[in-house]
């Protein structure tokens, strides 16, 4: 009674290509961050901006519609400043370009540097936000108990999707050292 | 990695435990002394993460606070979900596993048994790590289970000892998972052909292919986290160019696999006991099988709707919606081949059957409310209320936890050799049952109007509700004294169970003795599937 069990040497094949799996597994769970972003990128879902300067030439409004740009400015914890957009919204017609600022004062006795990171919602709109001008381009740097208001010149696309009647540009300001190569 | 049980087994002439005393435990490779282990283990856990879940509900009785800091209660919720997912449910099935696997399909052993020891002695070191983090500055990770960034990240010292730990479970399962496919590949009796195998056997097998696919995914996700908080990169970071969004996707991505890794062996095991005692064969072996491989596959893809508020376009809203929606469609199959096994057979009542039928009625509706949060528009409703707190732990008490239990009911006279009190586990089993819809169904209704979860406070006119949740929990928690009760009676001795234990029920695992001996299966045995005649 009894047959002989299937020949255990090929436990070792098995084990392996499992083994490879796992690891494989692992290296693919890294690599969906790039896939994210090239994803993000493509749908433009993100909500992220490029840190560059958008060329565009301004354009006479095609039709009269006006679309509420709303600007929000956050710190995260223990952050050394005060932070506030001038304006919290303004109206804008797409083609025309317009101006405002934020303000940021140093609410400590040294120097800092400070860097924004901007954001916007609805995330499809990032495309169609172009920034000529901006304070997040660059570094801040502020002498103690330094205040003043940094510039944003910005033009929305007339090609923004019509569902879309309101922006909101939210802008969080870090210390420079907390960002790491961007 | 060459020596292998059979091997082994040919070593010893005796056939008991090489060692005796602690080091039999410490140093054992046999397969059923690992699985009692592995349901030691998961017993015990079952009532460290039951206390925590005891503070939190002592918490809500009343609104306000009363006994605990927010922090603490925090703590004590993410503590709780990870020691009963990663301490208690999956070491409860992998026992199972490493006991009944085997025997079930005519093994010696498990394929590779020094592996074996090491993915369970893993365990408690993995468990007391984590559970150190309670006594560091700052305390243990307050963020939830599911570890989400930036706040995760403000955890105090304990933050890389957490890390550590889930890094140490996630390894332990993978072994485990190894070790299940190698033995059912490698060691399955050559008489018994893939398909014919039980469906506890098949739903290991799936899951044990899961775990190695998504726990790595997890294992990378919370890596980056530590590489975030101190090597300076920025995955999660907005400050530095990087999406806190985009844990959630790795998480979910391995969080939705998870769900299933844990609910595919109870469905084996309640497919294992709906049978025996309808005396039937189980109706669609094969469409079983097929729905659970349709489950496995779908979990890939549907991680996304655990995040429907994060912002995404319509499209995605739509592909994961209706993704997940799909699922219903394998999990309906099986639902009704049980409820179709059922049908006309000759219907015994003993304990594990009624915590397989309890399984069957209260799992579908936990599955029911996950299908009204598979719906994008209401979810926003629902995102992050009590009435996710009700929905997963509907399938995972009385549905995972509940099939844990039957599944120690149905086998316990096979691994002790005597029968358990029959009387006890049915008082057993009515207690569990009415005090775990006293505890989990009110939170629906709190949920619905509009609760939110992992807060210790709530408005006062949730009070009744959350004060029925709070004894049903209470009254649930004692109750499983009794179950220890029943086990360590059933243990000390109590009238002999036959080799069949039931009323011959199908499979290799009842053609041995009872207790099993320390040794099964030298010879492979021969598998002939049952002519159920009619």
């Amino acid at each position: 009674m009894g047959q002989k069990f299937r020949q255990p040497q090929i436990h070792k094949t098995l084990v392996t290509k499992l083994i490879g799996m796992a690891l494989g597994m692992f290296v693919f769970g890294f690599l969906l961050v790039p896939l994210y972003d090239i994803f993000c990128d493509i749908t433009g879902i993100g909500g992220k901006f490029d840190t560059q300067a958008a060329v565009v030439t301004v354009q006479t409004p095609t039709d009269d519609r006006t679309i509420t740009v709303e600007f929000v400015a956050s710190l995260n914890e223990y952050a050394p400043w005060e932070f506030r957009p001038s304006t919290t919204s303004i109206q804008v017609r797409p083609g025309e370009m317009y101006d405002t600022t934020f303000y940021a004062r140093n609410l400590t006795d040294r120097e800092i540097t400070g860097q924004a990171v901007p954001s916007i919602a609805p995330g499809q709109a990032v495309k169609y936000f172009k920034k000529t001008e901006c304070f997040c381009f660059t570094s801040q740097q502020f002498t103690a108990r330094e205040s003043r208001d940094m510039p944003l010149q910005f033009v929305v696309d007339p090609d923004l999707p019509r569902h879309i009647d309101r922006l909101t540009l939210s802008y969080t300001f870090f210390v420079a050292k907390q960002v790491a190569n961007n | 990695m060459s020596a292998t049980a059979a091997d082994i087994h040919d070593n010893h002439d005796d056939h008991g435990p090489v060692h005796t005393g602690i080091k039999r435990w410490l140093f054992t490779t046999n397969h059923k002394d690992i699985g009692t282990l592995y349901l030691v283990f998961s017993l015990i856990m079952l009532f460290v993460g039951g206390l925590m879940a005891m503070i939190i509900r002592a918490e809500l009785f009343q609104p306000g606070l009363q006994f605990v800091n927010p922090n603490f209660f925090n703590q004590m919720v993410t503590l709780h979900a990870l020691v009963m997912v990663f301490g208690m449910i999956m070491p409860a099935f992998a026992g199972f596993a490493n006991w009944m696997i085997p025997l079930m399909i005519g093994a010696p052993d498990m394929a590779l048994p020094r592996l074996n020891n090491w993915s369970f002695w893993l365990l408690p070191f993995a468990v007391v790590l984590l559970a150190s983090t309670l006594f560091m500055p700052g305390g243990a990770p307050a963020s939830g289970w599911t570890l989400y960034p930036p706040l995760v990240l403000q955890t105090g010292d304990a933050f890389p000892f957490a890390i550590f730990a889930v890094h140490l479970l996630g390894i332990s399962s993978i072994m485990a998972a190894i070790n299940i496919i190698v033995t059912i590949m490698n060691l399955r009796t050559p008489s018994m052909s893939l398909m014919q195998m039980p469906l506890f056997v098949w739903g290991w097998l799936i899951t044990a292919y899961l775990l190695i696919a998504v726990m790595p995914v997890l294992a990378g996700g919370v890596t980056m986290l530590l590489m975030d908080q101190f090597f300076a990169t920025s995955f999660f970071q907005a400050a530095g160019g990087g999406d806190p969004v985009l844990f959630q996707h790795i998480f979910w991505f391995f969080g939705h696999p998870e769900v299933y890794i844990i609910i595919l062996p109870a469905f084996g095991i309640i497919s294992q006991i709906i049978p025996a005692f309808s005396r039937k064969p189980l109706f669609g072996h094969s469409a079983m099988i097929y729905a659970m491989a349709s489950i496995a596959f779908l979990s890939f893809i549907v991680w996304a709707h655990h995040m429907f508020t994060v912002g995404m376009p319509l499209a995605g809203q739509m592909f994961f919606m209706l993704s997940t929606m799909l699922i219903a469609i394998p999990t309906g199959v099986k639902v009704f081949n049980w409820t179709a096994t059922m049908w006309q057979g000759s219907l015994s009542f003993e304990t594990p059957m009624l915590f397989a039928i309890a399984f069957l009625f209260l799992f579908t509706i936990g599955g029911f409310s996950g299908l009204m949060m598979a719906m994008a528009p209401p979810d926003f409703q629902y995102h992050d209320t009590y009435f996710i707190v009700a929905h997963f732990h509907y399938v995972l008490v009385p549905g995972a936890m509940f099939a844990a239990i039957a599944g120690c009911y149905f086998w316990l006279p096979k691994w002790t050799g005597h029968m358990y009190d029959e009387r006890l586990g049915q008082i057993h089993f009515w207690l569990s049952t009415i005090f775990v819809n006293l505890t989990f169904f009110p939170q629906h209704f709190v949920g619905l109007a509009g609760m939110p979860r992992r807060i210790p406070d709530y408005a006062v006119q949730f009070t009744n509700f959350n004060a029925m949740s709070s004894i049903g929990s209470f009254g649930f928690g004692l109750s499983q004294l009794l179950l220890v009760y029943v086990i360590y009676k059933c243990v000390k001795g109590a009238r002999k169970a036959t080799a069949e234990v039931w009323d011959s029920p199908e499979g290799l695992e009842w053609t041995v003795p009872s207790p099993v001996p320390y040794h099964a299966f030298d010879k492979a045995p021969t598998y002939t599937p049952r002519n159920w005649g009619g």
